[in-house]
């Protein structure tokens, strides 16, 4: 048992904060967040300099062999900067399911230009109906010839406005809600039939509606055994909230220096606010929930690898705490900064609004509470 | 950073599992604390000082058993899950550490054998009706005259004093300066004239609480620990001391298991009730707190392990441990129903008792109702948030 962290895992942290610190400060991420494009092409290839988007690919794929811990060190760090460019869809979710699932070919054929810093990708999971069940899949894959032909409407994709390429979930076989039957399908956004709304999300992301008309793709752009990309998808869902859960707590530690620093400073009668008791009992309760999510980060990271049972409970338990907890600290912040906490100028209604899309990321924590229960 | 336990590890927990089955007094498997007799209590300490066993926390040289904060850790889920009575915490929890830390020699070699054998039981004169929370505002005072102090006051909140052959107190021997400065830590012989015990009931029909009056107690001089007018350093290092113990996640792991069988025994319209979404989400609840907890402790542990020893943060684990404890009593009693309400306590029962209800329901509400006295003890819970606003905050 041991909670340290290596020399490399604290030398990657280090790195990542200082790169986030020089280049990412409130002013450029907001400029960054209102630009057109709403990411920056030019951070993003410098994440690829700095070996970032190499992080979790074996060594053998040009990758640098990193693991849960190694993701969650980086996604604390770009959460504590807010950070938008799509760290998340492209390696922690399609990277890894290409990653733990892909073959030969698809491996080589992919992932050099995610490490590289060339393709951006999306998962594309959810639909309109589907809510938080992953095997709520009404986007059909049908048999044609070698390959297969895709229809149906992908709902809220993030990152999809600047992905090149798609990871989409399509039922092969089944009922709309059964588990066996999925297809994972790599799709060219530019793929005939492909289309896409745009838009903006409350957290400063991009998203989009993805359509599908007769979308034709070949027998390689399946991954995994046809019927079995459920299982595929779950898993790459759970490690996306190991990631969350870790760029939650960068977040939630801004919030708690901000808040803790705000009301030293700011006075009301006479004296400054933190001297009231009622306050400072507030700000002990949004440092406890902060640390019982660093607590549940930990654990999920350190149980994504195990078996597929303890992986479920360990993921379903910590999105319930972080749900929660973000909720929680990212309320009181923005109350205890009073009026200065609703304005769009400072930062902290931004971690706020990035907190609530977190706890419905994935399923929120009423979802996770069934799921914690049942399993 | 791994969760695995190392081979060596897995070695000791068998071993530890192996003594504790094999060697725990038969008819305390699974005793309520609440009918214990002198005896009963001290019957696994005993049995633990003669293994050795009896006071892992204490250094190797005192008495203690030289394991590794991970073997200490397999220690208590082992004994926690087998339901032991753990030793009493005011000697080996409490004073041990004051008096190998603070005493002279002549005062470790007199109290700690009898600390770690069982033979001389303490209880904690700490509190008193003027000052729990605000303990420096204690007015118990002790005057030296000769080589006696002569200590007049009350002492209220005194757990299992009627129990007791020796006290731990808190005394003020000055008024002068600060309410801190002032106070000397005694110790004291509870077979002294002019003592007296006075059993408090409390709401869940039990007597484990008293009251101690003190009229002209002679102490002898040599019974001060640290110098005079210094114990509130004292004070303060034991009360830290008593918050990393309180956590009790293995033992509140135990509670929901059995939680658990009594949902799924319990019926809603004719199914467990443990399959009820409501209910079970609210046990789901309590396990998702009780894992945060636990991976904060052994956070805090590890730190502990690498010589930084248990800082204010240690408050968080008292007060989430014990809101966690309140929700487990709560939820196990919201459990049984109808069958929460009879109430017939055990100094109430006479040789023709007849059980009431299911086997499971008995004494649940008991359980909760003195439960409620976790986030009061112990430095209340208020009293924790100020400690972290000040020492972790900076507020």
């Amino acid at each position: 048992m041991d909670f340290s962290f290596t020399e490399e895992q604290t030398l990657l942290r280090n790195m990542v904060q200082s790169f986030v610190q020089d280049n990412y400060d409130f002013d450029s991420r907001m400029k960054i967040v209102r630009s057109d494009e709403g990411m920056s092409r030019e951070i993003w290839g410098q994440f690829a300099e700095l070996g970032l988007l190499a992080a979790p690919f074996s060594e053998e794929m040009g990758g640098l062999d990193g693991g849960p811990i190694e993701t969650m060190v980086i996604m604390e760090e770009l959460g504590r900067g807010l950070v938008v460019e799509p760290y998340l869809p492209t390696v922690v979710l399609c990277g890894g399911i290409l990653n733990r699932h892909g073959s030969d070919a698809q491996k080589e054929a992919h992932l050099a230009g995610i490490i590289g810093g060339e393709d951006i990708w999306a998962l594309a999971y959810s639909e309109p109906q589907s809510r938080f069940n992953p095997a709520d899949v009404l986007t059909s894959a049908k048999a044609d010839g070698d390959g297969y032909v895709l229809n149906g409407t992908k709902a809220v994709v993030a990152a999809a406005p600047w992905a090149n390429k798609l990871i989409v979930s399509a039922r092969i076989s089944g009922d709309q809600r059964d588990s066996d039957g999925l297809g994972l399908f790599i799709v060219e956004k530019s793929a005939d039939g492909v289309s896409t709304q745009d838009y903006p999300t409350v957290d400063g992301n991009r998203a989009s509606e993805v359509t599908l008309e007769n979308v034709a793709v070949g027998a390689d752009a399946l991954v995994g055994a046809a019927g079995n990309g459920l299982a595929l998808l779950e898993e790459a869902l759970d490690y996306g909230i190991g990631a969350v859960c870790a760029e939650a707590i960068g977040h939630m530690k801004c919030l708690n220096d901000a808040t803790v620093e705000y009301c030293k400073t700011r006075k009301q009668f006479g004296v400054p606010i933190g001297s009231f008791q009622v306050l400072q009992h507030r700000m002990v309760d949004m440092f406890m929930e902060y640390e019982q999510s660093v607590s549940m980060t930990y654990m999920v990271n350190m149980k994504l690898s195990d078996g597929e049972a303890e992986r479920k409970k360990a993921a379903a338990g910590a999105k319930v705490q972080i749900g929660k907890s973000g909720r929680f600290v990212g309320q009181e912040a923005v109350q205890l900064h009073g009026g200065m906490g609703m304005t769009e100028e400072l930062n902290v209604g931004h971690y706020f609004k990035r907190l609530t899309v977190i706890d419905t990321q994935f399923g929120n924590v009423d979802h996770h509470l069934k799921r914690f229960a049942a399993a | 950073m791994d969760i695995e336990f190392a081979p060596q590890d897995e070695d000791f927990r068998a071993e530890v599992r192996s003594f504790i089955e094999e060697n725990y007094p038969k008819h305390l498997v699974g005793a309520d604390r609440g009918d214990l007799s002198k005896e009963d209590f001290l019957a696994w300490h005993k049995i633990l000082a003669k293994k050795g066993w009896v006071a892992p926390s204490w250094p190797e040289e005192f008495g203690g058993t030289g394991w590794t904060v991970t073997q200490k850790y397999i220690w208590n889920e082992e004994s926690a899950s087998f339901g032991t009575i753990p030793p009493l915490p005011f000697g080996i929890g409490m004073l041990g550490p004051v008096i190998y830390t603070f005493g002279n020699q002549e005062q470790q070699d007199w109290v700690l054998p009898g600390i770690l054998s069982g033979e001389t039981w303490w209880c904690q004169g700490y509190s008193e009706p003027g000052a729990g929370s605000d303990l420096a505002g204690l007015k118990t005072k002790a005057e030296l005259d000769g080589d006696e102090y002569v200590v007049n006051g009350h002492k209220i909140w005194t757990t299992l004093a009627q129990h007791a052959d020796w006290m731990f107190c808190l005394v003020r021997t000055s008024s002068e300066g600060k309410p801190q400065e002032g106070i000397s830590f005694l110790l004291i012989d509870m077979n002294t004239p002019g003592i007296e015990v006075k059993p408090i009931i409390t709401i869940d029909g039990g007597h484990e609480v008293n009251e101690v009056f003190l009229t002209d107690v002679r102490v002898p001089a040599k019974n001060l620990v640290g110098e005079q007018d210094k114990g509130w350093t004292i004070a303060k290092f034991l009360l830290g001391n008593e918050r990393s113990g309180i956590a009790g996640v293995a033992r509140s792991k135990k509670a929901i298991d059995r939680l658990r069988d009594i949902a799924r025994a319990e019926l809603e319209d004719g199914k467990p009730l443990l399959d009820c979404g409501a209910f079970s989400r609210k046990i789901a609840e309590l396990e998702i707190d009780l894992t945060a907890l636990e991976y904060t402790e052994l956070r805090t542990l590890a730190s502990e392990s690498k010589g930084q020893g248990p800082g204010p943060e240690s408050s968080i684990l008292k007060i989430k441990g014990t809101e966690i404890q309140q929700r487990i009593t709560e939820l196990t009693m919201e459990a049984v129903g109808n069958y929460a309400s009879p109430w017939v306590p055990q100094l109430d029962r006479g040789d023709n008792y007849l059980a009431i209800g299911p086997e499971h329901a008995e004494g649940v509400s008991q359980t909760y109702f003195n439960n409620r006295k976790t986030s009061i003890y112990g430095g209340s819970n208020e009293i924790q948030r100020n400690i972290i606003a000040k020492m972790v905050l900076g507020l």
